[in-house]
């Protein structure tokens, strides 16, 4: 209290709350400080500096134009890099094939969660050099969702359009991309590591911007939720792409399988040619790409020794 | 609607006596507008309508020397406008309320935009150009209130444009008629669709009104029509947007926090001036400083966001609109849920336009009429 000598009691503390942060703030600030700190000793990197590393195209007042706040990332990198190195134990090859500058990163989706895009964005953080902060594209609807409309974007994610892709490699920037989309993440065990189709809209994009894709095939993100079936009517009834049926969840194993992620980048391919041909000539390309991943993810599978070691 | 007419001619704004006054000069003939000085000391702007210049409706080519037309110039936009304006140019007002603390040289008519009263000043003077301003955005108004005023009053002063082939038309549509929605991408370019009306059936008018102004391009190429869509225009206006930065606690809904983008008023002043020039024409997206979450917006303008659920924030915001406590239609919470934001580069290019004001000078801006208020 002020030499004023305000007779209400804590009348000062109140003020100088409304002025500053709220506690709830404070106390959500200090634990992420504390899981930094325990990331960075347990990873042995020095987390913030990786972030500190990153190119950013920050708007005339200091903002992402799309978002991205590398305070709440700081936060995302820390957990992410606690799975990346502890949890999945992820083996990353052939990550200086990465190009400067725009870059289509083009993988295989797999496991139910998206923690393969989890897992190649940590590797361009932690293991490439300068780290790069690779964006990915969302489901729309995730944008009518509350709290995690805010988190994504905060993480770097965006909305999935056309637009906001070309946006992004026009200002250099690189961009994680599925194009199984939910057909690939949502696969039965007996379908693992078979790719399913893959949409044309990628090779177009990286035509009109001159983008070269890179290939990466992603292993062990198939078996972190074995599922066994997908059950349609209720994922109908829920509006969800698909509703797994995941035995380890009968048994209360609600984290995924301890697997060992490998992650394989692949040579980059420069495409030339008109974005707007035919979709037999497009077609060429994406098959290019996709037999390129499935020949890496063959391989992978042949040189691992096991699914969790 | 004859009863209409005659209270009209009893208006103070009517000319009163209908004496016959010399038309006011161009800023060419310096001679001539020292003499007009002290005509103009009348408390109205008064001028001949029905003496036809000789130059009107057979023009060819525009007249440097014609005036600017400026509907709803008596908003607090209008006013900036004419005042920026009539310091290179003759500036015609046309608004319904009065225009008290007007520049002398600005010339004002006291109308409604449907009356008859239009069409003479638009045959009685040289009008180079028409800045439409008067829209009509009071969400308490009716539907037909305002689709009158909106649509037919806007598609009147179209007809009397093609009439007496006025070279330019410059509208102020806004980013709003591409509607806040979640699969919006990051920045909307001026090929997007209008789907403003699509979740909020108020918007109808004003996307209307940008598809008039449309169609009003393409079907009078001798006339070089530009829209305008600036994203929240804000400042010391009273507009929604405004209004809303002004609050202590403004309500935001909980869980969301889209990026905003915010432009100052006089920089809107400034695209609509390098509208006005010739050559020019086309759809433009203005846009401010640069844009940031809702909530760090709030937090700079002074004020601190209250959080609230959206379910919750309908019901209230809905019964406070019954209760007519809320000018806020609740429809219009998707502004503080999606992103809804411009890509200004075409005006950057083609306009050359560059927004000046930064953000801080932006909210300060907003910041200044809360304190005067309180």
């Amino acid at each position: 209290m002020g030499q004023g000598g305000s007779i209400v009691p804590f009348a000062g503390w109140r003020r100088t709350r409304l002025l500053g942060e709220s506690p709830l703030r404070q106390v959500l600030r200090a634990v992420g400080d504390r899981v930094v700190r325990i990331a960075e000793d347990v990873v042995g990197q020095d987390l913030d500096a990786r972030i500190a590393g990153i190119k950013t195209h920050l708007n005339e007042v200091g903002h992402d134009p799309f978002g991205f706040d590398p305070e709440t990332s700081r936060y995302a990198l820390a957990l992410a890099a606690l799975l990346h190195r502890r949890y999945f134990r992820t083996q990353v090859f052939g990550i200086n094939r990465v190009p400067q500058g725009r870059v289509l990163i083009v993988a295989n989706h797999s496991g139910q969660l998206p923690l393969d895009a989890v897992m190649i964005g940590s590797a361009m953080m932690l293991d490439a050099d300068p780290p790069r902060f690779p964006r990915s594209m969302v489901e729309t609807w995730t944008a009518e969702l509350p709290f995690i409309s805010t988190l994504y974007p905060r993480l770097g994610q965006v909305v999935g359009s056309p637009e906001n892709a070309r946006r992004l490699l026009r200002q250099e920037e690189s961009l994680i991309v599925f194009p199984e989309g939910a057909r690939g993440i949502s696969k039965t065990y007996d379908h693992r590591y078979q790719l399913t189709d893959f949409g044309l809209g990628f090779v177009r994009l990286a035509l009109e911007t001159g983008t070269p894709i890179v290939p990466v095939a992603v292993i062990g993100g198939e078996e972190q939720y074995p599922s066994v079936a997908d059950f349609k009517p209720l994922a109908r009834l829920l509006k969800m792409p698909s509703f797994p049926v995941m035995p380890q969840m009968l048994f209360g194993m609600i984290a995924p399988l301890p697997v060992k992620y490998r992650l394989y980048f692949g040579e980059p391919f420069r495409f030339s040619g008109d974005p707007d041909d035919d979709d037999s000539a497009i077609e060429e390309k994406v098959w290019l790409v996709k037999s390129t991943i499935q020949s890496m993810v063959n391989r992978g599978l042949r040189e691992r020794k096991g699914v969790f070691v | 609607m004859p009863n209409t007419q005659i209270s009209n001619r009893h208006k103070p704004s009517a000319r009163p006596g209908r004496e016959p006054i010399q038309e006011r000069p161009s800023a060419r003939a310096p001679v001539a507008r020292g003499v007009f000085g002290h005509a103009n000391e009348l408390p109205q702007q008064v001028e001949q309508a029905s003496q036809p210049r000789p130059t009107t409706g057979t023009r060819l080519k525009p007249a440097p020397e014609g005036s600017v037309l400026v509907t709803g110039v008596c908003g607090r936009l209008g006013k900036l406008l004419a005042r920026e304006l009539h310091r290179t140019d003759q500036v015609v007002g046309v608004d319904r309320r009065p225009f008290a603390d007007r520049p002398k040289d600005i010339v004002h008519h006291q109308v409604d935009m449907r009356r008859k009263k239009m069409k003479d000043i638009f045959r009685g003077r040289n009008i180079r150009a028409v800045v439409h301003l008067g829209v009509l955005h009071d969400r308490r108004r009716s539907e037909s209130d305002r689709h009158t005023w909106n649509i037919v009053a806007f598609q009147k002063l179209l007809d009397y444009m093609s009439q007496y082939q006025v070279p330019k038309l410059v509208v102020l549509s806004g980013a709003n008629v591409y509607g806040p929605q979640s699969n919006n991408p990051q920045f909307l370019t001026e090929d997007a669709p209008l789907l403003g009306a699509q979740h909020f059936g108020g918007m109808r008018d004003l996307v209307e009104l940008d598809m008039l102004a449309q169609s009003f391009f393409w079907k009078h190429p001798n006339t070089e029509t530009v829209v305008l869509r600036p994203c929240h225009i804000v400042g010391r206006v009273r507009n929604a947007a405004s209004n809303y930065l002004r609050l202590e606690r403004p309500v935001m809904v909980m869980g969301f926090d889209p990026m905003m983008q915010v432009v100052h008023e006089k920089d809107v002043v400034r695209a609509i001036q390098l509208a006005l020039r010739p050559g020019v024409r086309g759809i433009f997206n203005i846009r401010g400083p640069g844009e940031m979450p809702l909530s760090h917006l709030i937090r700079q303008a002074g004020g601190r966001p209250r959080l609230v659920p959206s379910p919750l924030a309908k019901l209230a915001l809905d019964q406070l609109w019954k209760l007519r406590l809320s000018s806020f239609p609740s429809q219009e919470l998707d502004h503080l849920r999606y992103v809804c934001m411009v890509d200004d580069s075409r005006a950057r290019t083609e306009l050359g336009y560059e927004p000046a004001h930064s953000i801080d000078r932006v909210l300060k801006d907003v910041r200044r009429l809360r304190y005067q208020l309180s």
